[in-house]
């Protein structure tokens, strides 16, 4: 039986469960597809690091060459913006965990092929939700993914562990990070979504998601700390969703924030979550009233 | 006719006929490039982004830091001519080989490469040159650009002993082109791995994890157990530091007055990497040649 005929099955059955069946059966496929490809995953992930083994050597290097810089056990002395040289490198070590929950590769390319082709009509006529079943699908992916990447993870970071200066932060902020990265993983999935679904109105939407990308590098803290900015972009940034995607787990995990500044960004993060989940649901029952397809 | 024209380029030396083969590609990429207007522009301004957004991160940088390394010399204007060098070495790498071994992959997946094996013409010619992305070419100029612009900034500088000669600049372009060969050596070999696994899946990225190494200044890696190894391997091994270095070192002399011995002996490295790359990529191509076994129809 093929998948999609067991969606609708599914979605016949018992009235009260047909719900979790349909999700559960999406749920099942996905992980199914990621597992396929398991040992080019593993490869992939440590090859992802490469970047972050020049980023030690080139911060090593500008630590060094700070005035009066010294050498220490733990590197060079010194800091810039509030960072230590170990602090630096913890902090891309931490990024890199950011983006492994935010990042969302095809997502947006996704939409706009399934709206340009026309298969969108599927979600229109079959009872499965398009947002959902998409949701769903990451979710699988993701989890996939952590379960593989784990293993080069934990091995990197074990390498590392040198790098974090004061090793372990407590239960609660231990906590706040967790939330923050699956919220992160919510903002990424429906800031793409948005982005995706805009194709109903615009054919192309490759530059709108190029520009996006380009201001997702420089301001969410991906390339480097938030705190290197200019005084005037910080506090632009800093009400900006886009540091909730890299800079905002990272920092809460080196305890670079205080209590109140970690809580109030936790809720910030998820008014914007809410808005960009609000912003999709929009988009998408505009678009598909706009949309009309033909054949097929 | 025809014929008359064949035989008129059978009786050319070799050199001509495999320029006139080139220049053919590049006239038909341009063509092709010239077709899709729009996406062309959005292709220029796509790699121009990211070469402005490689700026910013060292403009912000150097707002802590006076140089990149104790002691090493890469103050800013030294810094931004190495940088624009590294804009132009890639730039040139993706104008004209990047494309092609992308299409490479493919062809060894589908099995297309039967009919470039049979052309009568040397196989890694045929693979290496057939399209030229001209988008690429506004990332060239921009590198030229900020190379141009820091000499000039280093030149009014008070204290700094460029030692600008006026063999300097031929010394420039020479070892660019080395560092371009190197380069394309790195890539073919990387390719022809793909001849091996059936298809490699991961070729861009890891060119892209590679190249990485090449775009700062070798100084950087000179520093614990490591960094020496990373330095080792990326000058002798897979010869990519040189690439960058080299060039950057003859233009923007970042120690100042003449050159040490070391310095000498590195730019003498880099000449001979180019050449010595250039054979042992072509071995491996050949090499891997050899296991081709085409793909069912």
């Amino acid at each position: 039986m093929n998948a999609e005929a067991e969606v609708v099955l599914a979605a016949r059955s018992l009235p009260g469960l047909r719900r979790i069946q349909k999700w559960w059966t999406f749920f099942k496929i996905s992980l199914n597809e990621r597992l396929v490809y398991r040992g080019d995953f593993m490869l992939g992930t440590l090859m992802r690091f490469l970047p972050t083994l020049t980023q030690i050597f080139l911060w090593w290097a500008i630590f060094e060459s700070l005035p009066n810089a010294s050498e220490s056990a733990n590197g060079p002395t010194g800091q810039i913006a509030g960072y230590r040289y170990g602090d630096m490198v913890a902090y891309y070590l931490m990024v890199t965990i950011s983006r492994a929950f935010s990042s969302m590769p095809g997502l947006t390319s996704g939409i706009t092929r399934l709206v340009r082709t026309g298969e969108i009509k599927k979600f229109l006529i079959q009872p499965i939700d398009l947002l959902g079943s998409l949701l769903v699908q990451r979710v699988a992916h993701k989890l996939v993914y952590y379960f593989i990447a784990a293993l080069p993870f934990a091995f990197v970071f074990f390498l590392c562990r040198g790098y974090f200066l004061d090793g372990w932060p407590d239960l609660e902020v231990l906590f706040v990070f967790l939330v923050s990265l699956i919220l992160s993983f919510v903002l990424g999935f429906f800031l793409e979504a948005c982005l995706g679904l805009v194709s109903f109105w615009l054919l192309e939407v490759s530059s709108l998601a190029f520009i996006y990308m380009l201001l997702n590098f420089l301001l969410s803290g991906h390339m480097f700390p938030l705190e290197l900015l200019p005084g005037w972009l910080q506090f632009f940034v800093d009400w900006m969703p886009l540091k909730y995607l890299a800079y905002f787990p990272a920092a809460v995990f080196l305890g670079k924030l205080d209590r109140t500044e970690m809580y109030e960004g936790l809720f910030v993060e998820l008014v914007w979550v809410c808005l960009f989940l609000a912003l999709a649901r929009i988009l998408w029952s505009r678009g598909i009233v706009r949309y009309s397809g033909f054949g097929g | 006719m025809a014929s008359t024209e064949t035989q008129s380029i059978q009786r050319m030396p070799v050199v001509s006929r495999y320029l006139r083969v080139w220049y053919t590609f590049c006239r038909n990429s341009l063509i092709r490039d010239m077709s899709f207007r729009t996406d062309f522009i959005l292709q220029c301004i796509t790699s121009m982004s990211w070469a402005a957004m490689n700026f910013v991160l060292f403009k912000i940088i150097y707002r802590f830091t006076s140089s990149i390394g104790p002691e090493s010399g890469w103050h800013e204007n030294e810094f931004f001519v190495f940088l624009g060098t590294v804009w132009i070495i890639n730039g040139l790498i993706q104008l004209m080989f990047m494309g092609n071994f992308d299409e490479f992959s493919e062809m060894i997946r589908t099995g297309g490469l039967d009919f470039a094996l049979l052309k009568p013409i040397d196989t890694q010619f045929l693979i290496s040159f057939p399209r030229m992305n001209w988008a690429q070419i506004p990332n060239v100029l921009l590198g030229v650009g900020l190379v141009i612009s820091s000499v000039v900034a280093l030149w009014h500088e008070p204290g700094k002993d460029l030692g600008f000669a006026w063999w300097t600049i031929f010394a420039y372009l020479f070892f660019v082109l080395c560092g371009v060969v190197v380069m394309y050596s790195v890539m073919i070999a990387l390719a022809s791995t793909s001849i091996w696994l059936g298809r490699n899946q991961n070729l861009y990225d890891f060119w892209f994890y590679i190249t990485n190494f090449y775009r700062y200044p070798m100084e950087i890696y000179q520093r614990g157990g490591i960094g020496w190894a990373l330095w080792g391997t990326f000058t002798f091994v897979v010869p990519i530091l040189v690439v960058s270095n080299v060039p950057a070192r003859v233009l923007a002399n970042p120690l100042g007055g003449s050159w040490r011995l070391w310095e000498w002996g590195y730019a003498g490295l880099g000449a001979f990497m180019a050449v010595a790359s250039l054979f042992a990529s072509r071995w491996i191509f050949n090499r891997a040649l050899r296991s081709y076994r085409s793909a069912s129809s």
